[in-house]
């Protein structure tokens, strides 16, 4: 069938693409080559020594070392967490939208919010979940608890999402195969083991790209709820950047920090690509 | 049996997502004196002084306006920007047709923080620096991915056929657009537009880089870095936190539908 | 109004002939059929004249003005597509008035025109709703009107009565016959439907395999096919075809299952086998004996109300001729059958073509 050109439409967006992301991306590798600090107005071409500079970079270590802590634990439990409400809601009963809609709300909370919420949840002394625990743990204070206590809120925050892929991608699967496996014989695990688990592969493959990125750029859940302390125990690679660029306005090191983030989420996006499309292959 | 323990565990999950901010709201309502008290339950005098407070002592009204114009504006131009490219993408010829949607659909995964030196130098250059305009540009350009994916796949649903009538009736390709395509896709657009305005209601890096001044910031800005002079004001935080929850509450609970349609959409596909 | 000429139309993609090159005249108020099975190309022909498709080689004229390089507004086509293709928010007012409206036709002449049509069509009362609303029969009228109120040059229909059950097909098929001798707009129209095609065509094209097999009058198609894909295709029951050899050149004898005849023929085969083909119509059934007729067994009755259809054995091949009522032929019995000569057709066994 033949068709009209559509060049035009797809040029604003393209343009502002372009020119909000494409260039600055393009200016960053450039900066990132620089040793440039921001208000004094130095500016110097100094090629890949801030490269350098950042494979002995200690900081950076701990960084990589907490941001990929942060998306292992995290991604798996919101996976294990959202796999079991999708199959707990995954039924028509009276309420379900009711619920859907509250399950949605630590969705739809600023991911600011909910840091603040947590922290007062969170509060040595007047804290409820140290009342309800009857403990006394310092959990933000604590080089041991801090970052396991981040990972909690953003499980929490995280989990209706990954529930809703899901439940999508259980209505798929018609009920008459859970039906002919019980005929069968199965019992629920087998059934859930041989049957739910692979029929839901695509959906799961789509919510660990999502939530595998998301994870690995967490900024906002950290800053504001440890600011990356203490002691640097809870300082994700996006954190320590930001840090590097704004507080200290070291441009150049900074931009440096942001192309190695680009380039490892650029990486893991093309490896989850080419398992999604090879899944689809299948 | 199985109802009741199914009712139990429906139950768990929803005190699992609701409790905290319920929590949050319980705190907001209780005087400073309370909020320092062991155990920290109910409150026996609840009060209003840290609503008032916070408009108070803060122009928090105009922090909710910035962040309403902010989102209204970048709905708005997302979803006429997303819109007429998702129209070209759906039903028009377009060479590199799947390189452009792949690489729309990239730029959701590019990490904020990768761009984030770059644009707050072009912004102060421009002078834009705790402007409305640096957070609707950048904010639209981040949410097209999204807009255009929506719209897209909700295009390709409406039978080619169509368009092709009012093709032969006479329209242009833009007037088709208008007077055909955009009328049958209300749905659609609400639910591109309840996603946009929640992303861009709650950003946070972007607003917290190209805002300098309490009366220019957005609501995320805000309660992140509320000032406290000696203690943390955790009524007044928790007073803040609320009152910019509701809307959003309100939002999922009308709209809950809609929202699982927008986020599943073309997701979970055969 | 106008005369469509095509001359030396091709069709490939990616370098595969989807239609051969042919040549065509369509006149001006003329009702043509192209006609074939699905996945002929007979849509394609039809993208092409329309403006919906490109054309690899050749040129179309529209009245001698070269249409090539015009879009189908510019070409001044109306076309009702087979899933009517009503713009659902619109109501049917609204849907008939849409071109209209893009021409930028004054309201009240806009006004009038849409009554007039709505008249035309029986859908004055159904000018308010919504499609949705409207039965089958009243979107195809409702896409019809759409159609007819531009007074276009051509009108061009792909398939518009194959979602309609089999009444109110034919019901349509009268509405349609009825509009064209009123109005008198080219027509080209598309359907895999032959007894659609006889019914309403002035000039058929029988369309197979990416090629038009031949072009003419229902009569002509009917009466006179060029080759054994318009004889089997055109006429319900099919044609029988029946394989023979030839048996004298001078004068020309052919030789079916033992039995020698001397059918009328324009040439002489290119080998030595031909195929003679009959059709059940012209065949009779029956327990009586004449000077023409062979014996045959009997094998399946098909009651078609006056009369049946009886499907027989004679040797090695099954024929279906015509039978009356009152002979109370019996399955598996034997009988007479009686082959008129003067109707039949002798075609090549190698080329399919009519000699």
């Amino acid at each position: 069938m033949k068709r009209e050109g559509g060049n035009r439409f797809v040029v604003p967006a393209l343009a502002l693409l372009s020119v909000i992301t494409l260039y600055p991306i393009l200016y960053v590798i450039y900066l990132s080559t620089h040793r440039k600090l921001l208000i004094f107005h130095i500016s110097r071409f100094i090629g890949f020594e801030n490269y350098q500079f950042l494979l002995r970079d200690d900081r950076f270590w701990n960084a990589l070392k907490n941001t990929l802590y942060f998306t292992g634990v995290s991604v798996s439990l919101e996976l294990l967490l959202g796999l079991c409400f999708a199959i707990l809601l995954n039924r028509t009963f009276r309420g379900k939208g009711l619920a859907r809609a509250v399950i949605l709300i630590p969705w739809a909370i600023p991911t600011v919010v909910s840091a603040r919420m947590w922290e007062w949840m969170y509060n040595t002394d007047f804290g409820i979940l140290n009342y309800v625990l009857g403990v006394k743990i310092n959990w933000l204070g604590s080089p041991f608890w801090a970052l396991n206590a981040a990972i909690l809120m953003d499980v929490w925050k995280t989990t209706p999402f990954v529930a809703i892929l899901l439940i999508a991608g259980l209505q798929i699967i018609p009920g008459e195969v859970y039906r002919a496996a019980r005929v069968d014989g199965a019992g629920n695990w087998q059934i859930f083991r041989k049957i739910m688990l692979p029929l839901l592969k695509p959906a799961i493959l789509i919510v660990l790209l999502f939530r595998t990125l998301d994870a690995f750029r967490v900024f906002d859940a950290i800053y504001v709820l440890t600011g990356g302390g203490p002691a640097n125990t809870t300082e994700t690679l996006s954190v320590y950047a930001y840090k590097v660029l704004f507080q200290t306005l070291q441009f150049g090191y900074g931009s440096t920090l942001s192309v190695v983030v680009f380039l490892c989420v650029g990486v893991m996006s093309i490896v989850y690509v080419n398992l999604l499309s090879r899944d689809k292959k299948a | 049996m199985k109802r009741a323990g199914f009712y139990l565990l429906l139950l768990l999950v929803c005190t699992y997502c609701a409790g905290p901010l319920i929590w949050q709201f319980i705190t907001s309502l209780k005087p400073d004196s309370e909020l320092t008290r062991i155990p920290p339950l109910l409150t026996d005098s609840p009060t209003v002084i840290h609503y008032i407070s916070i408009f108070k002592g803060h122009p928090f009204l105009r922090i909710i306006l910035n962040s309403a114009i902010v989102a209204a504006s970048t709905t708005l131009f997302s979803l006429m920007i997303g819109s007429l490219c998702a129209f070209g993408l759906a039903k028009l010829k377009i060479r590199y047709k799947s390189l452009i949607l792949g690489f729309i659909l990239s730029v959701s995964m590019f990490p904020p923080i990768a761009t984030v030196s770059p644009l707050f130098i072009i912004i102060r250059a421009l002078g834009l620096r705790d402007t409305w305009w640096a957070l609707i540009i950048t904010y639209t350009t981040f949410s097209l991915p999204l807009s255009v994916w929506i719209l897209t796949n909700f295009f390709k649903e409406i039978p080619d056929e169509i368009y092709l009538s009012s093709r032969i009736d006479g329209c242009t390709s833009f007037q088709s657009f208008y007077r055909i395509i955009l009328p049958l896709s209300a749905p659609a657009f609400l639910t591109t537009a309840i996603l946009v305005f929640i992303f861009s209601w709650n950003e946070f890096l972007f607003a917290l880089t190209f805002t300098s001044t309490t009366a220019s910031r957005t609501i995320p800005v805000a309660v992140a870095l509320f000032p406290g002079l000696h203690e943390i004001p955790w009524g007044d935080i928790a007073a803040a936190s609320i009152i910019v929850t509701i809307p959003l509450v309100i939002l999922v609970f009308v709209f809950q539908r809609r929202i699982t349609e927008g986020l599943t959409s073309g997701a979970v596909k055969g | 109004m106008a005369e469509i000429r095509l001359e030396r139309v091709e069709k490939s993609f990616r370098n595969s002939v989807v239609f051969r090159q042919f040549d065509l005249i369509i006149s001006d108020g003329e009702f043509f059929t192209f006609v074939g099975p699905s996945g002929c190309g007979k849509s394609t022909l039809l993208n092409m004249i329309a403006g919906l498709e490109d054309v690899t080689d050749g040129k179309i004229y529209f009245d001698d003005i070269f249409v090539n390089t015009l879009t189908p507004r510019e070409r001044d086509v109306a076309m009702v597509f087979q899933s009517y293709a009503l713009y659902p928010h619109m109501t049917v007012y609204e849907n008939i008035a849409f071109p209209l409206r893009m021409k930028r036709v004054r309201r009240q002449t806009i006004d009038s025109d849409v009554k007039r049509v709505a008249q035309l069509l029986g859908l004055a009362d159904l000018l308010g709703r919504k499609p949705k609303e409207l039965s089958g029969g009243q979107r195809q009228r409702v896409a019809l009107g759409r159609a007819i109120i531009r007074k276009p040059k051509v009108f061009l229909m792909d398939e518009p009565l194959s979602n309609l059950d089999a009444r109110l097909r034919i019901d349509m098929r009268a509405e349609l016959k009825r509009l064209h001798q009123e109005l008198r707009i080219t027509t080209v129209y598309v359907t895999h439907d032959q007894e659609e095609a006889m019914s309403l065509s002035d000039r058929i094209a029988v369309i197979y395999e990416g090629a038009i097999q031949q072009t003419g009058s229902p009569y002509q198609v009917y009466a006179k096919p060029e080759n054994t894909f318009v004889g089997g295709f055109i006429g319900i029951p099919p044609m029988n075809f029946i394989h023979g050899t030839v048996a004298g050149t001078d004068p020309f004898r052919i030789e079916l299952n033992g039995l020698i005849l001397s059918p009328q023929v324009g040439r002489l085969p290119s080998g030595n086998r031909v195929i003679a083909g009959v059709r059940p119509e012209d065949i009779t059934v029956s327990h009586e004996k004449t000077e023409d007729s062979v014996e045959v067994t009997v094998r399946i009755i098909e009651p078609a109300g006056s009369y049946n259809w009886s499907d027989v054995q004679w040797h090695i091949t099954r024929v279906k001729g015509k039978s009356a009522v009152a002979s109370h032929l019996k399955a598996g019995r034997k009988a007479f059958m009686n082959i008129p000569v003067g109707k039949m057709l002798v075609f090549d066994a190698d080329s399919g073509e009519r000699l």
